[in-house]
């Protein structure tokens, strides 16, 4: 099971617990493998524990049971500034340094790790490009973008030095709903190209079964199923199922009530 | 003769008290910079500091400053000469808001950029003098501003145990109860006061992000 680096899958989870110091359990005996090139997509309520799991991956949390594998190396082996850095890193809030230009933010990791000025700026004007931004936008500052574009530009930072893992946390969350499609599309044709190995939480059941290979429905700090998507909405699971129909009720309750009765 | 008069009558004082009056304030306040950004920055590391930390600073500054300066009078090397003296004691008041402004404005950055940069593998180092101290520069300056104004202040004091500056005329102007020699030596340190608190702000507005 331990081979070589590249063999096994991605990001292993092997019983893993998190416990707050204050007793309250927030993961438990969670078991999940993430393919290579894959995009897993952690769904479930809010306080399910997506979060956290992603958080586990790059160490913002440390789990109190079980392993994490990375590239088939426990987590604990990792030197963990060298993780976060070869792991993209995307979140609802955007969180882009506001006193960087756009280029500094996407430049980040690149001039941490000591890259030369130049490549840098190829790089900056590359992903730009590569997220459907213009190449003028460099010079801006983040008040001065729209949400999709501040965005776009949290996808091309997490980029920047080509990592090989993704961390998505809800990163269109926060969009209007033609903005947010938009990028849904985005990110499925860059995925297409780039191949990177993605965990991304959501809440939203549409935007799991358009992104993800496959989709993990959490609840209560629990793993439920793991199901490509096509399966997931004929499950008879009745959490899977109980998810599904929630979902249904909340896109359409008009004509629902007017076209079927109530079962 | 009016207090404008008596001002021009002896600028050559005027600007030597207002120059040791500089000095006071500009060392100590330089001092507390020294010591209290540093300070500052540590309580944000080690949480268990902040409380003893920020609560010893505030029992200083509730000291009278008069009770201050005697206090520190037996103190070898510093009680030696009043002038130091008056810098130790506008550097222990200026304390206060310097580690109070650099550790809020730490604390106040946004958590979400926090994290954005520890999450891309920023180093504590990193993370502290690219994101976190740059976010909260405006904040601090805020507090080199009211411990400055605070200082030039509390200066005036410093002249009754012979540290000289624009209190001088002060307590002269009291000792001979006449109203425009006080003036004489208060308008300057209330000007002075105003320059500072307009300049700092200034600089503060600049350097707020967004």
């Amino acid at each position: 099971m331990n081979s070589s680096p590249n063999a096994g899958p991605a990001i292993e989870f092997r019983n893993v617990g998190y416990r707050l110091n204050n007793g309250s359990t927030l993961l438990r005996d969670f078991t999940l493998e993430v393919q290579r090139g894959e995009t897993l997509v952690l769904l479930g309520r809010s306080g399910s524990g997506k979060t956290t799991t992603l958080k586990l991956i790059n160490r913002l949390l440390t789990q109190s049971a079980g392993a994490i594998y990375v590239d088939g190396r426990s987590l604990d082996q990792w030197d963990v500034i060298r993780l976060r850095r070869m792991i993209g890193y995307v979140i609802q809030e955007v969180g882009l340094f506001p006193h960087f230009t756009v280029a500094r933010n996407i430049g980040v990791v690149p001039q941490i790790e000591g890259w030369a000025a130049d490549r840098i700026q190829d790089r900056v004007t590359e992903l730009l490009r590569l997220v459907g931004l213009e190449p003028q936008l460099a010079s801006r500052y983040p008040r001065e973008l729209s949400g999709g574009q501040r965005q776009r530009v949290g996808v091309a930072r997490a980029l920047a030095a080509d990592p090989s893992f993704l961390l998505m946390d809800e990163p269109f969350g926060a969009l209007d709903p033609i903005t947010r499609a938009e990028l849904q599309r985005e990110f499925l044709a860059l995925q297409q190209r780039l191949g990177k190995t993605v965990v991304f939480v959501t809440h939203d059941l549409r935007e799991a079964l358009l992104l993800g290979t496959r989709v993990a429905l959490m609840e209560a700090g629990q793993l439920v199923a793991t199901l490509a998507p096509d399966e997931f909405l004929h499950s008879t699971d009745p959490m899977v199922a109980a998810y599904v129909d929630a979902f249904k009720t909340e896109v359409s309750p008009v004509s629902q009530d007017n076209d079927e009765p109530s079962k | 003769m009016n207090v404008v008069q008596f001002i021009l009558q002896n600028h050559t004082e005027v600007l030597e008290l207002t120059a040791e009056h500089l000095w006071l304030v500009g060392a100590s306040i330089a001092l507390a910079v020294l010591v209290g950004i540093p300070l500052g920055i540590l309580i944000t590391r080690w949480p268990l500091l902040s409380k003893p930390v920020l609560g010893g600073a505030n029992i200083i500054q509730t000291i009278p400053s008069l009770a201050l300066f005697g206090l520190l009078l037996p103190a070898p090397w510093i009680g030696a000469r009043a002038d130091r003296l008056a810098i130790l004691a506008l550097t222990l008041y200026a304390l206060l808001p310097l580690i109070r402004n650099t550790y809020t404005g730490i604390k106040g950055v946004d958590p979400a950029v926090v994290e954005a940069g520890r999450g891309m593998g920023m180093t504590d180092r990193q993370l502290l003098w690219q994101v976190e101290f740059p976010l909260a520069l405006s904040v601090i300056i805020a507090g080199i501003r009211v411990a400055t104004v605070l200082s030039i202040g509390v200066a005036t004091i410093a002249a009754a145990i012979g540290a000289g500056g624009l209190g001088e005329y002060i307590f002269r102007g009291l000792a001979m109860v006449n109203n425009q020699v006080i003036l004489a030596g208060a308008i300057p340190a209330a000007a002075l006061a105003i320059l500072a608190d307009t300049s700092l702000g200034w600089l503060e507005k600049r350097l707020a992000p967004r």
